[in-house]
């Protein structure tokens, strides 16, 4: 290929991606903020405001006297600005009637805001068969369905009002998948979450809707710290999915979820996310820092868990959806889709512990880079001795677009057993000029032959996406690569 | 017949890439109706001029025009060209991962199709159509559903790139050694699909090294191609001469 004809190419390929972001507005709202900074004092006021009881006070301090003891891990393939942990705000929420009888208590702003990013929240039009919790930087500000879901056993709320209405399922949940000090910013997360949404599926019940959660960090300077627990009783189903939007600043801010997964005897929970944090402008200015610990524990047996990622925003994405696949016969999926551009930089993958007889898992993960953006596949699949007849398949596949991008793959595989079966397939890709010239030769314009190249190449993951989103994330990857040419 | 109706004229041309002149001074006019084949030897500019015809963006011009259908074609993208009817069919056809044959090819043809602001067709409506194309080159229908050219045999590769001109239905096509590599068998399904494909409307430049296709495939001119210009036009009995007396012998009557 020729220094020339690249050039043309890569032009061309650049005003295609780079496509402004639509959801960079910020919403002006009372708020009720407590000042930036991080001690003891702030997680005890975090945890007084919310009326917490006792237990939880103790977690969280816990929490924070080991995150002290920690240090930010060093290992990724990340560069990243040393985050002030002073400079942040840990709570912020927008300023309304203590407690909310129906959506029509809620401040119109906020409404207009989750209807602006194509989430309606009001009865009239929102979508018919999906439950959607609206987390609006601290705190959740509405929950649909909840009554209809009751009426199966189906608690879907806001984790601060489980802490409320179900504090014995938290105490005995909270922390079990993901322990305080698994790492620093689960640790740090454990010690100043703020809401979140919580999921409880009873024994023997499939959950009638999609169960959806919509985070949005809308203040300058707050940190996003969700928590999310999801429990699904034996012989329960649930598809449970996020989306994330941020406005669009010139500093960074710092989102450090937590997610837990429960799933007991023949449970099945499908975990599905759209990520589209603002990921900071062609010069890589601002943008999120995406810092999530997500993790399942199949602990019954015959349950599965599975993981679906598309991850287009965020300056930075650290994440690594996994599964302790304790529970005989248990089994974790993950399907990744991930696109850097300009400068972003994404190090994902997934983590597979199998302990139990017969456990399975799969790893499809999708890398696409284009601008000068880097983009890492990390995996962990372990094999316990006691894992007989386990079964793992990786596939790891990256599709470079233009030259100065960059794709990596750290797979780490260990086996402490022989009766195991362990595939691992990678492959690197590149859409090329010539491809690009056979499409259009073909009468085929540019924007048509990348996004049929992309889907093409992201479709294993994107049919295991629900319906409804599997659109969404078609959507929002050509909105990315969609533009003016010619 | 229509035979001094010229699909393209070449004027003049000088094309380079990466600073290095291949085309030096081309001169070539094509009318409607009639087959050309241009040989010569390896290094030529023979796949260049193809390439240079079809618009891609690695070569410059540097001097002359490319007219189609009396219009000057060098201010087009590529795609715009393939919409007013100028066909590749490329030595070498791309693989394209992830991509199906049907796919490729549907979106291909309603990409025409709204060029010439027509409605676009339906998948279900597509497949009856592309069906009685695979005929033309004898290819089963499960050919449709293997990706672009993925894991084609080279057969195959160019029996795709057949299908795509009988389905695009292109004025002028340029075949670019489409004959290398093939069998015998290959061979004669291929040439009979140019023949079946070939109009007065319509006209066709092959690009071989090799006299075996113009047995299948009469041209009316043979054109000789030597550093980046045509250097002796003649009649089907040239390429026989060419074939006994090989390329150098054109050197020593110069």
């Amino acid at each position: 290929m020729t220094n020339q004809s690249n050039k043309i190419l890569n032009t061309d390929i650049t005003k295609l991606v780079n496509q402004p972001y639509k959801y960079g507005f910020s919403t002006n709202i009372e708020k009720d903020i407590i000042e930036k900074g991080l001690n003891k004092e702030v997680v005890r006021l975090i945890s007084q405001k919310k009326n917490e009881p006792e237990f939880l006070l103790n977690f969280r301090l816990k929490a924070y006297k080991k995150w002290k003891q920690m240090q930010c891990p060093e290992w990724a393939q990340l560069k990243l600005s040393e985050i002030d942990y002073q400079d942040i705000i840990y709570y912020s929420a927008p300023k309304q009637k203590k407690k909310l009888k129906s959506l029509d208590e809620v401040d119109p702003e906020l409404l207009n805001t989750f209807e602006k990013l194509g989430i309606s929240l009001t009865e009239q039009k929102r979508l018919a068969n999906v439950a959607v919790d609206a987390v609006f930087d601290s705190v959740s500000i509405a929950t649909t369905f909840q009554e209809e879901l009751a009426e199966y056993g189906v608690i879907f709320c806001s984790i601060s009002e489980a802490v409320q209405q179900y504090p014995k399922l938290i105490e005995k949940y909270l922390g079990t998948v993901v322990p305080i000090g698994d790492n620093y910013f689960s640790a740090l997360n454990s010690a100043v979450f703020t809401d979140g949404s919580f999921c409880f599926i009873p024994k023997g019940v499939k959950c009638p809707l999609e169960l959806s959660t919509y985070f949005r960090i809308n203040e300058q300077k707050s940190g996003q710290f969700e928590r999310t627990l999801i429990i699904a009783e034996e012989n329960s189903q649930v598809s449970y999915l996020e989306g994330c939007t941020a406005p669009q600043y010139d500093n960074n801010q710092l989102h450090a979820a937590v997610v837990e997964l429960v799933a007991l005897d023949n449970a099945d929970i499908k975990y599905s996310t759209v990520q589209n944090w603002y990921s900071g402008d062609n010069k890589g200015e601002g943008g999120i820092y995406n810092f999530v610990t997500k993790r399942g524990l199949c602990i019954g047996i015959n349950s599965k868990i599975s993981w679906t990622q598309v991850e287009t925003g965020s300056a930075i994405t650290w994440k690594y959806p996994g599964c302790i696949l304790a529970g005989d016969n248990s089994q974790g999926e993950f399907y990744s889709v991930a696109l850097t551009n300009n400068y972003q930089q994404a190090d994902t993958g997934s983590k597979m512990i199998h302990i139990g007889k017969n456990t399975r898992s799969r790893i499809v993960s999708k890398g696409i880079s284009t601008g000068k953006s880097k983009n890492s596949y990390r995996g962990f699949v372990n094999i316990n001795n006691k894992a007989i007849g386990a079964r793992n398949y990786s596939q790891c596949d990256s599709l470079l677009i233009g030259n100065l991008s960059n794709a990596n793959t750290f797979p780490f595989i260990s086996v402490q057993n022989s009766a195991t079966k362990i595939e691992h397939e990678a492959s690197t890709s590149k859409i090329g000029e010539e491809q690009i010239f056979y499409f259009l030769q073909r009468g085929i314009s540019l924007e048509k032959a990348i996004e049929l190249m992309i889907s093409g190449f992201c479709r294993e993951v994107f049919t295991e996406l629900p319906l409804e989103f599997a659109e969404e994330a078609d959507r929002l990857l050509s909105l990315k690569l969609e533009g003016s040419v010619g | 017949m229509n035979s001094e109706t010229p699909i393209l004229e070449i004027k003049n041309l000088r094309a380079c890439i990466d600073n290095i002149e291949i085309l030096k001074n081309l001169d070539l006019t094509i009318n409607k109706g009639e087959i050309h084949a241009i040989m010569g030897p390896n290094g030529s500019g023979k796949s260049t001029f193809s390439k240079v015809v079809a618009g891609h963006p690695a070569y410059k011009i540097l001097n002359g025009d490319i007219l189609f259908n009396g219009k000057s074609i060098l201010e087009l993208e590529p795609e715009d060209r393939s919409h007013l009817g100028i066909f590749l069919a490329f030595q070498y056809p791309i693989e394209i991962p992830g991509v199906s044959n049907e796919d490729f090819l549907r979106l291909a043809y309603n990409s025409k199709l709204k060029s010439q602001n027509k409605d676009e067709i339906d998948p279900i409506e597509f497949f009856s159509l592309i069906n009685k194309k695979l005929q033309i080159i004898n290819m089963a229908p499960a050919f449709l559903s293997r990706n672009v050219n993925e894991g084609f045999s080279g057969g195959e590769k160019k029996r795709n790139e057949i299908l795509q001109m009988a389905l695009l239905d292109p004025e002028l096509s340029i075949l670019d050694e489409t004959d290398s590599g093939l069998d015998i068998d290959a061979l004669k399904i291929i040439s009979q699909g140019i023949n079946t494909f070939m109009a007065p409307d319509k006209a066709i430049i092959l690009i071989t090294h090799y006299q075996r296709l113009l047995d299948y495939v009469k041209p009316d001119y043979i054109h000789v191609m030597q550093d980046g210009k045509i250097v002796k036009t003649g009649t089907a009995e040239l390429a026989k001469e060419l074939e006994q007396k090989g390329y150098e012998w054109l050197k020593k009557i110069d």
